[in-house]
């Protein structure tokens, strides 16, 4: 079956999502990202959605359900990438992905889930 | 109002959903549309075909291309022979859902498209059509 790779760096996960995903690819990627974060113990997930030409309601609630699930296994989520008129049409759909942090780039998510990292290491010592 | 081009596509898995962007997107192409009004058609496109799937059982896509005078356009037609829509307001409106989806497919792929109708009937099925102009 297809499946959208899921990579281990440290302590991040990182997706590319690089195809037009049917709904089960989707659903599957949701499974896929959990079991991942719960086997590997990792503290952050980044999504690059930034080959996606379209996110419809259904791959929006993916990516917030994602985020959801991560944040309840200890893990922040970032969304990078995502192209401006993808953006356009998502708010006008009526999607604003709450919950979902977000950042222009790939450099600019791993900053943002590394700073996350380093705090909650600070807090803890 | 003239049709140029027809093309009927079913509507049975969700591979057809993915094939009927992939479609609007490269008829959306060919008549030269801006990258943010393909992105809303194929959004919008996305949106229904998977409502005639989800809530219709399946069905077919009709995409035609569209000349008005100096204006060109894509219209869309998502038919189903499923349950219908008993309240077709009630059912546009955001938040709205039976399914397991947000409930934005109906209201929000109207806010995506130029021209929005909606035919249904309780027990035969529904028809959408959707049209954008360049």
């Amino acid at each position: 079956m297809d499946r959208i790779p899921v990579l281990r760096m440290g302590s991040l996960l990182l997706i590319t999502i690089q195809v037009d995903m049917h709904d089960k690819l989707a659903l599957q990627l949701q499974d896929d990202v959990t079991e991942r974060i719960s086997e590997w113990g990792a503290t952050g997930v980044l999504i690059d959605i930034s080959s996606l030409e379209i996110v419809d309601s259904f791959i929006g609630r993916m990516l917030a359900n994602i985020a959801a699930m991560s944040r309840v296994l200890g893990a922040d989520t970032v969304v990078v990438g995502m192209q401006p008129a993808v953006a356009i049409t998502l708010v006008e759909l009526g999607m604003s992905l709450p919950g979902v942090r977000t950042a222009l780039s790939v450099e600019a998510g791993m900053e943002l889930l590394y700073g996350a990292a380093t705090r909650a290491d600070d807090a803890s010592t | 109002m003239r049709v140029l081009n027809r093309e009927v596509m079913p509507l049975k898995t969700s591979s057809d959903v993915v094939m009927a962007r992939q479609k609007v997107r490269l008829w959306a192409v060919d008549l030269k549309f801006s990258l943010v009004d393909q992105t809303k058609l194929v959004t919008a496109a996305s949106e229904l075909a998977r409502n005639a799937l989800d809530h219709g059982k399946g069905g077919s896509m009709t995409i035609e291309s569209l000349s008005n005078g100096s204006k060109s356009g894509l219209r869309l037609f998502f038919e189903d022979q499923g349950p219908g829509i008993p309240d077709i307001e009630q059912a546009l409106k955001d938040g709205f859902t039976t399914g397991s989806g947000m409930g934005l497919g109906l209201g929000g792929s109207k806010r995506l498209v130029n021209e929005f109708s909606i035919e249904s009937e309780v027990g035969k099925g529904t028809r959408i059509s959707v049209i954008r102009w360049k």
